[in-house]
């Protein structure tokens, strides 16, 4: 086991961990924070994308003690004082979500593409989040959120 | 208790806009149920050893190693369980003498396919119980793998099933002249003026549903309740009980959210089953979700058919008859409507277009790779492909422009109702209206110049075009057809009304959504009719306890069926109210009317009394009519009169780079006939989405099994599900041509998109390279594909250089055979 101090979504954890626990793991199994979920094993599908220090990583591609120290962000953390951040908003307002498993995922995605590059085309949105899958959208209003959250939304 | 109505003006015409999803709320904020996140007290995680060989029999099993290792629980093989376990149900026996050599959830002697789960680890931590697995000694008697469709029927081939004769399931038949819908196409073959044949592959697909099946099952006394990622709850929980043994009554299904399901969500899953046995015989809450590996592997494919068509026609272009000779694989076992996949689109190849003859013949066989069952559209996207791809290489025969021959061909609108060859009767549609539309909004006569332009310039770049004007049924379904196709079930969709005392409702439907938008949608048109605020509608779904009666979410009949279901029942409920208000306001009821919530006196303006005031007063029951049961609520059980037949025109412009075999779409527009919209918002991402499945077939998805039986796409690494740039902006538009079969004139949308798109692309490849010679390419059309085409064609007469790149290629490629 081996300890380790995370802070996630601002809140402070100590937690004894097994080395090998991957950080989705540790913060769907031992903190509750069940919004980040599990798509896939390869790392493919970006389901459990997460912020740590504010870039876009996936979860399940990290070992939680590779956290220590680290400030992570999941999707339930964005939203402050009941008011939605405005990438959640946005796929809100465009419909940018069916089912829903992706999203939490794609909204961190997206959040970071725009950190990186705050006006992108629409090329540059769909090559920015295609380490994130979809099965419902076809991502057409994945695109739309991702325009209107950057203020650059076609008419 | 006085309410008054403060709705804006507005709020009275919910049907037709663009709401935003109630939905959406816990989703986008990460607090959603999806059934991994739950976690009960003294719950055991699950994880199943899979067995790594295609066939073989299992000559030695022990599992007792695992129960040494830390945090283990118990572990179990199928002899554990071989006397109770039964076999997963199959509820659609397509033909009388169809073969069904039974379906174990855990595999007792014998394993079928690489993936079929032969012991099962139960340990206190989900990593405990998969550290577990290797312990497990198992030794295996290979036996042939049985893959390819047409040696798995020839004569002598080793069979998939120790207790059958043959790896052939079944033979269903339909012939227009046998049954009376139209003329012999044996006729037709003679008197033939053109004829064109071709065969096409309809590859393995693995739904794909982002959110991998769990299941968490809780004993309770002498019953269970289940929690599963499924899209059929009701359904779940009666086969469950006929399963096990486990009386219905005692069983409780619930299915949370749900995180997509696209068809694959919709069988009885032996994890579901072994879930249950391991947590009643261990007295303890039992969860397993599957890994995305386990998902490609062992949950059901679709598609996998191999299809010969013929159609006949006049050298004017009118089609005489339509030949159809399916061959089914559907893996190592039946699941629930395994066998009626292909049946689905059986009645749909001849498609919107007047065939006077029509025959078709599937052959269904078992085969060593996993089960087949439903994908979105199931059977029907294997049909509209095969009629667009042979329409397009007809037209090509007769050197006519493929969307001449189809409106010469069509079902003109002032011809509907229309009863088709296939027996079934089309109630609306306006093909011509939603093909004017389509070619305005791609630019058509643009684009051919542009491809007649890179033709001539000889552009190593091409330009194809590609069609496809499609309809499909859905909404299924009329439970009297079901019956009369050997269905397990009916086709009828529940609701019921709940009116609170604040003058709230409660919606019971028994659909079962999993990312449709139907909460939203149905609280449209619950809102519409009956004048209460949106916001002050609740869809109550997933649960056998609060939802007890229903058939749960498939084929696009949520909205076409369980939407009618829910307008019948707040019917049921404003006629109830009706007696109420004539009481309340001293009138006769036949001097009332209803309108935005609120019932007055014809003529006399003033006197009125809402909904909410009535649902007041029936709470309290002070002052009722006398002999009035003091209770609005109201519940009505539709069973459709007809299928939904939507319809719409889908064109697709590719650009195909000849040197590299790079495929690009271009262009991709499409209108869609829905019948009236409910929510243009979540219709649109309805298209979408489909759009982006069927498009996936023809450009990038394939199960793939290696000589072995091996599927060698067991991750997405391999297994290329389309990702944003890999698909172009859907340029969508609609016509609407209201379903006089519904009160609300709906039809359904969930799966149109992917029926329609997959020929639109393909014909535009083939478009492309037809000038070369080349008339199909075998999908997904990869570049390695689309190059080895053109290779082939020797239009790129490259000399060795050529010859030298295709060593690099692999001699094989993998097919849906």
């Amino acid at each position: 086991m081996t300890r380790i101090s995370v802070q996630v979504d601002g809140d402070h954890y100590t937690d004894e961990v097994e080395p090998r626990t991957l950080l989705v793991h540790y913060l769907r199994e031992r903190i509750g924070k069940t919004g980040t979920v599990v798509g896939c094993d390869t790392s493919n599908c970006g389901a459990c994308t997460v912020l740590l220090d504010g870039k876009s990583v996936k979860s399940c591609n990290m070992l939680a003690v590779q956290a220590d120290g680290h400030e992570v962000t999941t999707v339930e953390g964005l939203a402050i004082d009941g008011t939605l951040h405005p990438m959640q908003q946005a796929f809100h307002d465009k419909h940018a979500l069916q089912c829903g498993y992706c999203t939490p995922g794609m909204i961190m995605a997206s959040i970071d593409l725009l950190n990186d590059n705050p006006h992108p085309s629409e090329d540059e949105i769909r090559v920015g989040l295609e380490g994130n899958l979809c099965r419902c959208t076809g991502y057409q209003n994945i695109v739309k959120a991702v325009q209107q959250a950057a203020g650059s939304e076609q008419s | 208790m006085t309410a008054t109505d403060e709705r804006p003006a507005e709020q009275a015409h919910e049907i037709g806009t663009s709401r935003t999803r109630k939905e959406d709320q816990h989703l986008i904020t990460g607090h959603s149920t999806w059934v991994d996140n739950m976690v009960l007290p003294g719950m055991v995680h699950l994880a199943i050893l899979r067995s790594p060989m295609a066939h073989a029999k299992i000559t030695s099993i022990d599992a007792s190693g695992a129960r040494k290792y830390p945090g283990v629980v118990a572990a179990f093989t199928g002899a554990d369980f071989a006397d109770t376990q039964g076999n997963l149900p199959c509820a659609w026996p397509v033909t009388p003498d169809m073969v069904n050599p039974g379906a174990p959830s855990l595999a007792v002697e014998q394993v079928n396919f690489a993936g079929d789960a032969v012991a099962v680890v139960a340990a206190r931590t989900k990593a405990e119980a998969v550290d577990a697995l290797e312990s497990i000694e198992v030794e295996y008697d290979p036996l042939p793998p049985v893959l390819d469709l047409e040696a798995a029927l020839a004569d002598g081939s080793t069979l998939v099933h120790p207790n059958t004769t043959s790896n052939k399931c079944y033979t269903w038949v339909f012939d227009s002249a046998d049954a009376g819908s139209g003329a012999s196409m044996d006729d037709a073959r003679r008197d033939a003026e053109v004829t064109v044949t071709r065969r096409f592959i309809q590859q393995r697909l693995s739904p794909s549903y982002m959110e991998p099946r769990s299941t968490l099952v809780q004993p309770v006394d002498q019953g269970v309740t289940i929690w599963s990622s499924t899209q059929i709850p009701h359904i779940l929980r009666t086969m469950l009980a006929l399963t096990l043994g486990i009386p219905e009554h005692k069983v409780r299904a619930i299915a949370p959210d749900v995180g997509g399901g696209f068809g694959g969500k919709i069988t009885i899953t032996p994890e579901e089953v072994i879930t249950t046995l391991v947590a009643r015989r261990l007295g303890k809450p039992a969860k397993y979700t599957e890994t995305r590996s386990e998902t490609l592997e062992a949950a059901h494919h679709g598609r996998a058919q191999i299809q010969d068509i013929t159609i006949t026609a006049k050298q004017d272009g009118t089609v005489t008859g339509l030949d159809v000779h399916l061959t089914a694989d559907l893996g190592a076992y039946l699941r629930l409507i395994t066998p009626g996949i292909p049946l689905l689109g059986a009645f749909m190849y001849p498609g919107i277009y007047k065939f006077p003859a029509y025959h078709l013949s599937c052959d269904g066989v078992f085969t060593t790779k996993v089960p087949t069952d439903a994908y979105r559209g199931a059977g029907r996207p294997e049909a509209t492909f095969a009629i667009e791809r042979i329409m397009d290489e007809l037209a090509a025969e007769l050197k006519m422009d493929p969307l001449a021959l189809r409106r010469k061909n069509w079902i003109a609108h002032e011809e509907f109702p229309f009863t088709t060859v296939a027996g079934l009767t089309y109630d609306t549609g306006n093909y011509e209206a939603a093909t004017d539309k389509a070619v305005e909004l791609v630019g058509w006569e643009d684009l051919r110049a542009e491809q007649a332009r890179r033709r001539e310039a000889k552009d190593p770049v091409q330009l194809g075009l590609g069609v496809s004007t499609f309809t499909e049924m859905c909404g299924i379904a009329p439970s009297r057809v079901l019956g009369s196709l050997s269905f397990g079930s009916g086709g009828w969709e529940n609701a019921s009304i709940r009116m609170l005392p604040t003058g709230k409702v409660e919606v019971v439907t028994g659909i079962s959504p999993h990312g449709q938008g139907h909460e939203t949608g149905f609280s449209q048109i619950v809102a519409d009719r009956l004048g209460i605020p949106f916001d002050d509608i609740e869809i109550i779904h997933g649960d056998t306890q609060s939802s007890p009666k229903g058939l749960d979410t498939y084929g696009s009949r949520s909205l076409s069926v369980g939407g009618i279901a829910v307008v019948k029942a707040v019917d049921k409920v404003i006629e109830k109210a009706r007696r109420v208000a004539a009481h309340m306001l001293e009138a006769s009821q036949d001097d009332l009317e209803f309108e935005a919530g609120s019932f007055s006196v014809k003529g006399a303006p003033g006197s009125s009394v809402s909904l909410p005031e009535i649902a007041f007063a029936v709470f309290v029951a002070h002052d009722l009519p006398d002999g009035m049961e003091p209770s609005l609520n109201s519940e009505a059980t539709y069973d459709p009169v007809n299928f939904s037949f939507p319809h719409g025109t889908h064109l697709c412009a590719t650009e195909v780079d000849t040197e590299t075999g790079r495929v690009k779409i271009l262009k991709y527009a499409c209108v869609d006939d829905v019948g009236t919209p409910i929510n243009p918002l979540l219709i649109d991402g309805q298209v979408h989405g489909g759009l982006a499945q069927g498009i996936a077939q023809a450009l990038y998805e394939e199960a793939v099994y290696d000589d072995a039986g091996n599927l060698v796409t067991g991750t997405f690494v391999d297994y290329t599900l389309p990702a944003a740039p890999d698909l172009p902006n859907f340029l969508t538009d609609r016509t609407v041509t209201p379903s006089t079969d519904n009160p609300l004139g709906v039809k359904g949308v969930g799966e149109a998109g992917t029926i329609a798109s997959t020929p639109a692309v393909v014909n535009a490849i083939v478009d492309a390279l037809r000038p070369l010679g080349i008339n199909n390419i075998q999908m997904p059309c990869t570049p390695e594909r689309v190059w080895r085409a053109i290779q082939s064609s020797g239009a790129n007469d490259q000399g060795s250089a050529a010859a030298s790149t295709q060593e690099h290629f692999d001699s094989t490629e993998g097919d849906a055979q």
